[in-house]
């Protein structure tokens, strides 16, 4: 029962195509996902749910988004916090006018942030790198300023604060920590198990090819519109949903500023952390990029403390700017591809362990 | 009429100021074909460095000196730092780069010198001219005036920099091509730190001006992310392109502002710009002034 492939015989296609060729990965994430849907709810207490691990699950679905636009396709695009606005403001009025039950209501807000996104994406059919960045960060104002502005989204309320209504599926509902939990968890790994096989899948391959190099994708046949703006399309889908998740389960109440340009630069750095192009890199870098404040947090203190000196929470947060910017720099020197990587490189190590050689 | 002029003078004048923090992007692309988006959080860095020493009591020129040399030792840590151990990297990484930069000076700036906005006395009145005011009607502030003035001889001493002398010569010629610049003997490590403190120094008097006008505060970035839309439409490459650029840019957004304004509810000054940007992207990718780019496989 070591951990590599030989001796696990492939017999049919169905068995050469599967996630995870390794029967070691197959019952590790089996127990993974047992843990997430029936020990931690069990286990975690208020403060974990609804202060961590939801936040955690609906940045990693955003860092997701994200990484299918930038990692896989190669588009760089600093406006996926208004595409999540969009997300949350769509599903909303969804069940605000037409009354609709909370999960075709998530889809649809996602379908609208598709829509959005697609519209912001067409300029990168003619245009790429940083070009391109501006060309989000006209979404990313223009988004913000329209949900502030039109108070029909937020159906009249003032500065534009819209409140989740109660939710319930068939019947039950959905208003403790530990269902809101259950809820994301079910959204987040089924899209993730989306993304996953569609970036190793056909679309996957040709959004690879573009991001690689797309007047060479386009020699060999690869059509640049469609391959291009489905990739927005597919990346604002998921940054919509997140954005409808953090709303419902996660704030409650919300406004369009919530939805910032620093929201956007947060899930580029989950991104670069976690690992540009790879999917558990998204969770990794959402984790982490959750975690550390509150890390910083727990240890600066004490630890400026050790000196005698006490130090506000201004400066623990702007710490926190100066960590967050040198991490990044760090992060493209020494390992681009994140944490992910390291994953990958430990991964290796045990595969041909224990004889190195 | 006359208002229409009023408004459309006053948007030339704060394009001017956009041109200012573009033209710190413009000289470092040319040089090392880095987007720096770090130069928003500079010029934050150098009104709040320059502030904060005018406040410990320093006259206005040593401030300047003192804000000048922290540009310089900013420069040449971040070549050392940020740009040496990423050469040869895709351009994009390099970009994601400089967006962590910017976190990280702007957390600098905040812990050195507080959050809190300071203000700055250059001791330039902010007074419509008199002269304008009775000849044509006009509110022109005799501030506004100044400020494009310095602009203008930035750019004039910055061409007569690139052209004539000789570390200028170096500085196109790292800008044409790395390698073959490298080869005839230029010391490139040297040349980055140079354009990062000359970029340091165009944020210094953008720093300045700005803070002049509106407080060194940290809304400071967010103008700077302003000059973006300059840069598109001027192209990246191109000094005169950032001029003309930010005054259409400047001018557009205040007359968008006042005349398109009413009809949608006002407020549309934050995105204005990136639209028109992104139209004119459409039309014209390469910006008004910068080079073709033709891919090959």
């Amino acid at each position: 029962m070591l951990y590599r492939e030989t001796g696990q015989f492939k017999t049919t296609y169905a068995a050469d195509q599967q996630i995870f060729p390794i029967r070691q990965d197959r019952i590790a994430i089996g127990l993974l996902l047992a843990v997430a849907f029936l020990g931690v709810p069990l286990v975690a207490d208020q403060y974990w749910l609804s202060a961590i691990l939801i936040p955690f699950l609906i940045f990693a679905l955003a860092t997701l988004g994200l990484n299918i636009l930038t990692g896989y396709a190669g588009q760089l695009s600093l406006g996926s916090a208004a595409f999540m606005a969009v997300g949350a403001f769509g599903a909303y009025n969804f069940i605000l006018r037409l009354d609709m039950p909370i999960i075709p209501a998530f889809l649809l807000g996602g379908l609208c942030a598709a829509t959005v996104g697609i519209l912001f994406g067409l300029p990168s059919l003619r245009i790429k790198g940083f070009y391109l960045a501006v060309a989000t960060l006209a979404a990313q104002f223009f988004v913000v300023w329209g949900l502030t502005k039109f108070g029909w989204f937020s159906n009249y309320s003032s500065s534009g604060v819209i409140t989740a209504q109660d939710m319930e599926i068939f019947g039950f509902p959905i208003d403790s920590p530990v269902s809101k939990y259950l809820l994301t968890l079910t959204i987040v790994s089924l899209l993730a198990l989306m993304a996953k096989n569609m970036v190793r899948s056909n679309t996957g391959r040709s959004w690879m090819a573009v991001r690689d190099m797309d007047v060479a994708a386009e020699v060999i046949g690869i059509p640049l519109m469609k391959t291009k703006l489905l990739a927005f399309a597919v990346s604002s889908f998921y940054c919509g949903v997140a954005g409808a998740l953090a709303a419902y389960c996660y704030l409650g109440t919300v406004e369009p500023d919530y939805f910032t340009l620093d929201l956007s630069f947060k899930i580029l750095f989950m991104v670069i952390v976690g690992g540009v192009g790879s999917i558990l890199g998204s969770f990794f870098g959402a984790a982490f990029i959750i975690l550390l404040p509150i890390f910083l947090n727990i240890v600066l203190h004490p630890l400026f403390g050790l000196f005698g000196i006490d130090i506000s929470t201004a400066i623990v947060s702007n710490m926190e700017l100066m960590i967050f910017g040198g991490l990044i720099i760090f992060f493209l020197a020494v390992e681009p591809h994140g944490l992910a990587r390291l994953w990958q490189i430990g991964k290796e190590k045990l595969r041909i362990w224990p004889f190195p050689h | 009429m006359e208002f229409f002029f009023e408004v459309l003078i006053g948007g030339l004048l704060s394009g001017v100021m956009y041109s200012l923090v573009a033209l710190g992007f413009v000289l470092i692309y040319k040089a090392s074909g880095v987007f720096n988006f770090a130069q928003g959080a500079m010029v934050y860095f150098a009104a709040l460095t320059f502030a904060g020493f005018v406040d410990m009591g320093a006259p206005l020129p040593v401030a300047f000196v003192g804000a000048f040399v922290s540009m310089i030792v900013l420069g040449i840590l971040t070549e050392r730092v940020v740009l040496r151990p990423l050469v040869n990297q895709p351009q994009i990484t390099l970009f994601m780069a400089t967006i962590g930069l910017a976190f990280f000076i702007e957390g600098l700036a905040q812990i050195v010198w507080g959050a809190s906005t300071r203000r700055i006395d250059l001791g330039i009145t902010d007074e419509p001219i008199p002269y304008i005011l009775d000849r044509f009607n006009m509110v022109v502030s005799t501030f506004d005036l100044i400020a494009a003035v310095i602009a203008g001889a930035l750019v004039a001493v910055l061409a007569a920099f690139f052209q004539y002398t000789k570390i200028g010569r170096a500085l196109r010629a790292v800008a044409d091509d790395h390698q073959a610049a490298l080869s005839i003997g230029i010391p490139l490590q040297h040349i980055w730190a140079i354009i990062w403190t000359v970029a340091g120094f165009v944020a210094l008097v953008a720093g300045m001006l700005w803070g002049a006008r509106n407080g060194a505060q940290f809304a400071l970035t967010f103008v700077a992310l302003k000059a973006l839309p300059v840069l598109i439409l001027g192209g990246f490459t191109s000094i005169l392109g950032a001029i003309v650029g930010g005054l259409i840019i400047g001018s557009t957004e205040k007359l968008a502002e006042v005349y398109i304004g009413p009809m949608v509810g006002g407020g549309i000054e934050n995105w204005f710009p990136y639209v028109l940007a992104l139209f004119f992207l459409l039309v014209r990718p390469e910006g008004l002034f910068g080079e073709k780019h033709i891919d090959r496989v």
